[in-house]
C-alpha cells in the first residue's frame, strides 16, 4: 500500500525530482536493511540454523548420545517397507492419533478461546465502574507461566484432595469424585479447559484494541435507526473486528498446533492426550532417537506450515469478499 | 546450537537452585531423589562427609518421575557437562547410562563393592567396568491397614483375587460406616515407568512371563498376562480410585497414609513413612509380599511346572560418578562414603531403604526398626528383574509400549486379550531391529 502512494506522486513529477526521489529511495531502502540486518541474522542463527539440523538429522540414524557419529538412512525414519512390514513415523498409529489429537485440541480450543474472548472484551469495552481494575485482573491468568498455571489447575483438578471436586460434590453435581486427568474421557476436555482459561484473556485483549478504534458514528446511525443491539453486533461490530480476530486467531493456531507444557504438566505421556510436539519430545529425549524425532518434528514444521498458509490463504478470500461486498 | 543454549539453560538453573544458600563454589555436585524422605537422608548423608572430610558439596534434587528422572540425565551427561559429579541412578539404567560413567573399580580398588548384592553388583558392570554402586535396593511389596483386616476378621490376601475380594468388602462397608473416602487398593497407574514394575508384578506372579525373557523371546502374549491384565483393569472404579490411573508412589502413598486405603501397592520406603509421627495410619501398617495369581487353571503356570509365584518388581537405585566429572576421586570416595555400611544401616533405620549389603539384613537395629526385611529376605533377593539388560537401548521403548498399553487396558479401551496381541506384535517389531 504504501509503495502505491509513494510511486504514484513520484511518477507525476517531471524527471529531476524523479531522479531525486529515487535516490532517497534508494537510500531508505538500504536503511531498511541495515536496521533489518541484525534482526535476520539473530532468526538466521535461532531458527534458520536448528531447522536446517532438524531437517538434516531427520535423514540420519543420529541417537542422543552420540550425536558426531551419524549414518545417512534416506527416508527410513519416515517411512521404509521392511521385511513384510511398514515402519517410520508415518506408520506410526500413535504419530496419527498425536496429529488427531493436536488437531481436536486446536480447533475446539482456539473456537472457544473466540468465543469468550469476544465476550470479556464486550464487556470490559462497557463503561462500568472499576473496570481498569477488572481489566489488570482479566489479564492474570495469561500472565502466569503455563507451567505454573498447569501445576494449579492439576492440584485442583486431582481426584483425591482437588477442590474443583470438593466443590462440585457439595453442590450434588457429582456423586463421585471425577479423575479429570486420568481417566481418558475427561482428560482431554480438562486440558482444553485450562488452555481456554490460560489464553482467553489473549484473544479478549486483541478484541477490546480493536473494539476500541471502532468508529461511533456507526453506531449513532444504527441507534437512531432504532436497530437491535444483537443486530448491530452481528451487522457492525463482527465485520468489523474480524481482521484483528484473524490475528489472535493465527497466533492462538500456532500456538495451539505445537502445544506442549499444558499438556505434558497435566496428563504427561498418556497417548489419549499426547499432542505431536509430545511425541517428537518422547522420541527425542526419552527413546533417544534423534533421527527419528527430528522426522516428528519435520512433520511438525510441515503441518503447521500448511495451516498457516492455508489460512492466510482463505482469510485473504473471504476479507477481499468482504472490501468487495 | 540450540541444544547446548537448551542445557546451558537448564544447568545453569539447577546449579542456581542447588547453589542457594551457599556461598562459594563446591568441591562436587550430587544428585539426589526427593521421593518421601530421600532427600533429607541424603542431605544428612552428604553433610556427615562434608565434616569428616571438609568438603563442600551441592544437592540437586530431581524430578519424582523415574522416566523424567532418565531424560535430564540424558540430556546433561549427552552434553558432556561436569555439572553433576555424582548421579543416582535406577536399576535399570546402567547399560543405559554406561558409556558415560567412570569405572569405580579403578578408582576404588577391585574390591570396592565387597559385601553388596552380587546380583545387583553384576547388573551394575558394564561390559567388565563397574559403573556404579548399590545405594538401596527396592521390590514391590503389599501394605495393608492391620487394623482393617483384623476388624473385618481377614488375613492377609494370598492371591490377587482375594485381595480383590477383602479390598471390595472392607471398602464398602467403610462406606457405609460414613467413612466416604475410603478406596480398597492404590497402586501406582500413571502411564510411567511404575506401571511397568506393578504390571510386570500381576503378569509374572500369574505365570505370564517377564514381556521379554533373558534370551530375547517376547513371551507376552499368553493367557495369564490377559488375565492378569482384565483382573486389574476391574478394580478400577470398583476397589481402585479411578485417578489411580495418574498416580505415582507418592500420590498413592497420599492415599493410604491418609488413611483412605485398605491395600497399598508401593516400594518399602513407605514403611518409615507409614509409621512416622504425623501419620494417620501409624501402628496399623502391616508389610506382607505381593499376591499371586490364582488357580484358574492357567497353562502358562502348568508349562512352568507349579503353582503361581509371588512376584515383586526389582528396583532400587546406585550412585554413579560422571566421566566428565572435574573431581573424579573426590566423587568416588563420596560414593563409596554414601553406599558404605554405616551410612546404609542409617538409612535402613530412618527410612527403610533397603541395604544391599547382606550383612545388614541380619542387624538387630535393622531388623527391629523395619521387621518385614527379615520375613520379607527371601522377596528381596528373588525380586523379578525388568528386562532391561536383555534389550539395552531399546528398553526405554519396550517399557514405554508395555506401560501405554497396559494403561489402556486399565482405562477400558482395550480387552487383556487384545493388549498381549497387539504388545506382542509392537514388541516383536522392536526386537527385529533392536536386539
Amino acid at each position: 500500500m504504501s509503495t502505491t502512494l509513494e510511486s504514484a506522486p513520484a511518477a507525476a513529477r517531471p524527471q529531476q525530482g524523479r531522479y531525486r526521489s529515487t535516490k532517497v529511495r534508494r537510500q531508505r531502502v538500504r536503511a531498511a536493511w541495515t536496521f533489518l540486518a541484525p534482526m535476520l541474522v539473530a532468526l538466521t542463527l535461532v531458527a534458520g540454523w536448528p531447522l536446517l539440523r532438524t531437517f538434516y538429522f531427520s535423514f540420519t540414524d543420529a541417537t542422543l548420545s552420540d550425536l558426531s557419529n551419524v549414518f545417512f538412512v534416506g527416508l527410513e525414519n519416515y517411512l521404509v517397507y521392511d521385511d513384510g512390514q511398514w515402519y517410520g513415523v508415518l506408520a506410526d498409529p500413535i504419530w496419527w492419533r498425536a496429529v488427531w489429537n493436536t488437531a481436536y485440541f486446536s480447533v475446539v480450543s482456539v473456537s472457544l478461546e473466540v468465543v469468550f474472548g469476544i465476550i470479556v472484551a464486550l464487556i470490559l469495552n462497557a463503561e462500568f465502574k472499576g473496570r481498569t481494575f477488572v481489566r489488570a485482573a482479566v489479564l492474570i491468568p495469561w500472565a502466569i507461566p503455563t507451567i505454573v498455571s498447569a501445576q494449579m489447575w492439576a492440584w485442583m483438578l486431582n481426584d483425591q484432595f482437588g477442590i474443583i471436586n470438593q466443590i462440585l460434590m457439595a453442590l450434588g453435581i457429582i456423586g463421585a469424585p471425577i479423575a479429570w486427568t486420568a481417566d481418558a474421557s475427561y482428560s482431554m476436555w480438562a486440558v482444553i479447559m485450562v488452555d481456554v482459561w490460560k489464553t482467553t484473556p489473549f484473544v479478549a485483549l486483541l478484541a477490546l484494541a480493536a473494539l476500541q478504534m471502532l468508529p461511533k458514528d456507526c453506531y449513532e446511525a444504527a441507534e437512531v435507526d432504532g436497530i437491535h443491539p444483537v443486530t448491530v453486533f452481528f451487522k457492525v461490530t463482527l465485520p468489523l473486528i474480524t481482521p484483528a480476530l484473524m490475528v489472535a486467531v493465527i497466533f492462538r493456531l500456532l500456538d495451539a498446533l505445537r502445544v506442549f507444557d499444558v499438556i505434558y504438566v497435566l496428563t504427561s505421556n498418556s497417548t489419549s492426550t499426547m499432542s505431536m510436539s509430545i511425541y517428537a519430545r518422547q522420541q527425542l529425549v526419552e527413546f533417544q532417537d534423534v533421527g527419528y524425532g527430528s522426522a516428528a518434528s519435520t512433520l511438525l514444521f510441515l503441518i503447521i506450515a500448511l495451516a498457516t498458509i492455508a489460512y492466510l490463504y482463505l482469510g485473504r478470500n473471504r476479507l477481499n469478499l468482504g472490501g468487495d461486498a | 546450537m540450540l541444544k547446548k543454549t537448551l542445557i546451558a539453560a537448564i544447568s545453569m538453573a539447577t546449579s542456581t537452585l542447588a547453589a542457594t544458600g551457599q556461598a562459594q563454589a563446591a568441591d562436587l555436585t550430587i544428585s539426589c531423589g526427593a521421593v518421601g524422605a530421600e532427600l533429607t537422608l541424603c542431605q544428612e548423608g552428604v553433610a556427615a562427609w562434608e565434616e569428616q572430610t571438609g568438603h563442600s558439596v551441592d544437592i540437586v534434587s530431581t524430578p519424582n518421575s523415574s522416566t523424567e528422572r532418565l531424560s535430564l540425565y540424558q540430556q546433561i551427561l549427552s552434553a558432556n557437562s561436569s555439572d553433576i559429579d555424582v548421579f543416582q541412578i535406577d536399576v535399570i539404567w546402567p547399560g543405559l547410562l554406561g558409556n558415560h560413567l567412570l569405572d569405580l573399580g579403578e578408582v576404588l580398588g577391585e574390591d570396592a563393592a565387597e559385601g553388596h548384592f552380587p546380583a545387583i553388583v553384576e547388573n551394575n558392570t558394564v561390559d567388565g567396568r563397574l559403573v556404579a554402586l548399590p545405594w538401596f535396593t527396592d521390590a514391590g511389596v503389599l501394605y495393608y491397614r492391620t487394623d482393617l483386616l483384623e476388624q473385618y476378621g481377614f488375613e492377609p490376601p494370598e492371591t490377587w483375587e482375594e485381595l480383590t475380594e477383602i479390598a471390595r468388602k472392607i471398602q464398602n462397608a467403610e462406606r457405609e460406616a460414613g467413612n466416604g473416602r475410603m478406596h480398597g487398593f492404590v497402586f501406582q497407574g500413571r502411564a510411567y515407568e511404575g506401571l511397568t514394575c506393578n504390571a510386570l508384578e500381576w503378569v509374572a506372579s500369574h505365570g505370564g512371563g517377564t514381556l521379554v525373557e533373558s534370551d530375547g523371546e517376547v513371551s507376552i502374549d499368553n493367557d495369564g498376562a490377559a488375565a492378569a491384565l482384565d483382573l486389574a483393569a476391574s478394580w478400577i472404579g470398583d476397589i481402585a480410585p479411578n485417578g489411580v490411573l495418574n498416580y505415582t508412589e507418592e500420590e498413592a502413598r497420599g492415599v493410604f497414609q491418609g488413611g483412605n486405603a485398605v491395600f497399598m501397592r508401593n516400594w518399602p520406603y513407605a514403611w518409615a513413612l507409614a509409621q512416622s509421627e504425623g501419620s494417620e495410619v501409624r501402628g496399623k501398617v502391616g508389610v506382607v509380599k505381593l499376591p499371586h495369581g490364582g488357580e484358574g487353571g492357567d497353562n502358562q503356570a502348568a508349562a512352568s511346572g507349579g503353582d503361581n509365584q509371588s512376584a515383586a518388581t526389582l528396583g532400587g537405585w546406585n550412585l554413579a560418578v560422571s566421566r566428565y566429572s572435574e573431581n573424579r576421586e573426590l566423587a568416588a570416595e563420596l560414593v563409596a562414603f554414601l553406599t558404605g555400611e554405616a551410612e546404609q544401616k542409617r538409612r535402613a533405620i530412618e527410612g527403610a531403604y533397603n541395604p544391599t549389603l547382606e550383612a545388614l539384613y541380619q542387624d538387630d537395629e535393622v531388623l527391629e526398626a523395619v521387621p518385614f526385611f527379615g520375613d520379607l529376605y527371601e522377596t528381596f533377593v528373588n525380586a523379578v528383574a525388568r528386562p532391561s539388560a536383555v534389550t539395552g537401548d531399546a528398553y526405554g521403548r519396550v517399557s514405554n509400549a508395555f506401560f501405554s498399553t497396559t494403561h489402556d487396558v486399565l482405562s477400558g479401551s482395550k480387552s487383556g486379550e487384545q493388549a498381549v496381541t497387539d504388545l506382542e506384535r509392537e514388541l516383536s517389531r522392536l526386537k527385529r531391529r533392536n536386539w
